[in-house]
């Protein structure tokens, strides 16, 4: 856990975003009809969701070992990375609505990975609401360890199972490419691959911010 | 055999067909010529940098109030 007070990765992942952000205006991109420059989206809007899957992993398997363990530390990590997620939820929902009004038409189309990815994210917001419901420490920790180990493969499965099984506009899914052979080249990887792992970084930095605040609300309020 | 032929004459008429009319994709070429570009670079940077800032801030109070206890 002394990862988490250590400050080489947080740097690293605010130098790796700038390059991103620098590199991905830059570099050249494929030129795609309907897409045009907004295919430059890619570098902000898909690491959203990749920092999400990172911190609602972090957040069931620290779920899980609550469970095991019964300890308090990790229910605090659990519940404070699924705050974190879904921040990162609402930015990945809103910054695809954004591109799909100026690509697909509107907002929302009742795409299925759109509505998708809506279902999960109410999946998520009943977490938080489930939390809020129940004093007792004890019991709100069990309880909602054993909610998250459920939600998060529904939420696997609504985001990239359901929408690649029908018709769909998303890139991926509905038998589109998923910004492979025919739509991404190495000069936009080079600059997709290290977001994705300094977004997560960000995002893990956020949830062990959280935490921390936590963990001394903890200590303040315990008797001994 | 005719209908052979005729079924081979008929398979070749694809080539009167064009649906498809290869179009230029306008991309932000003019952005990138006249060095504006470099204005929305900035712009995103300095958003980015105000907020990282702002997370280290956090960390480092955070870091003060735990070595205190």
């Amino acid at each position: 856990m002394k990862f988490i007070y250590q400050t080489w990765w947080k740097v690293l992942a605010v130098v790796i975003i700038l390059y991103t952000l620098i590199a991905g205006f830059l570099l050249g991109v494929p030129v795609m009809p309907i897409l045009h420059e907004t295919i430059r989206n890619t570098y902000f809007h898909v690491p959203m969701w990749i920092a999400m899957f990172t911190v609602f992993t972090i957040s069931v398997f620290y779920s899980i070992k609550y469970l095991q363990t019964g300890k308090e530390e990790y229910d605090l990590i659990a519940v404070e990375s699924t705050n974190t997620g879904i921040f990162f939820f609402v930015l990945g929902l809103i910054t695809g609505m954004m591109w799909a009004k100026y690509t697909w038409g509107e907002f929302w189309s009742n795409d299925p990975k759109q509505n998708s990815a809506a279902i999960a994210f109410l999946l998520y917001c009943a977490y938080a609401v489930l939390r809020n419901s129940i004093d007792e420490e004890q019991k709100r920790a069990k309880i909602s360890a054993i909610y998250n180990i459920f939600a998060f493969p529904i939420m696997i499965v609504l985001i990239m199972v359901l929408p690649r099984m029908t018709d769909s506009l998303h890139p991926g899914n509905g038998g589109n490419p998923a910004f492979g052979r025919l739509d991404m080249d190495n000069r936009m990887r080079i600059v997709l691959y290290p977001a994705f792992i300094a977004w997560s970084l960000i995002a893990v930095w956020i949830a062990t911010l959280r935490y921390r605040i936590r963990l001394i609300e903890n200590k303040r309020n315990s008797i001994n | 055999m005719k209908r052979s032929i005729a079924l081979l004459i008929f398979l070749l008429s694809f080539v009167t067909a064009f649906a498809q009319q290869p179009q230029a994709v306008e991309m932000a070429d003019a952005l990138r010529s006249s060095g504006k570009i470099y204005v929305v670079i900035a712009t995103i940077v300095i958003i980015f940098i105000g907020l990282a800032i702002y997370l280290f801030t956090i960390d480092r109070r955070l870091k003060k109030i735990e070595k205190e206890k």
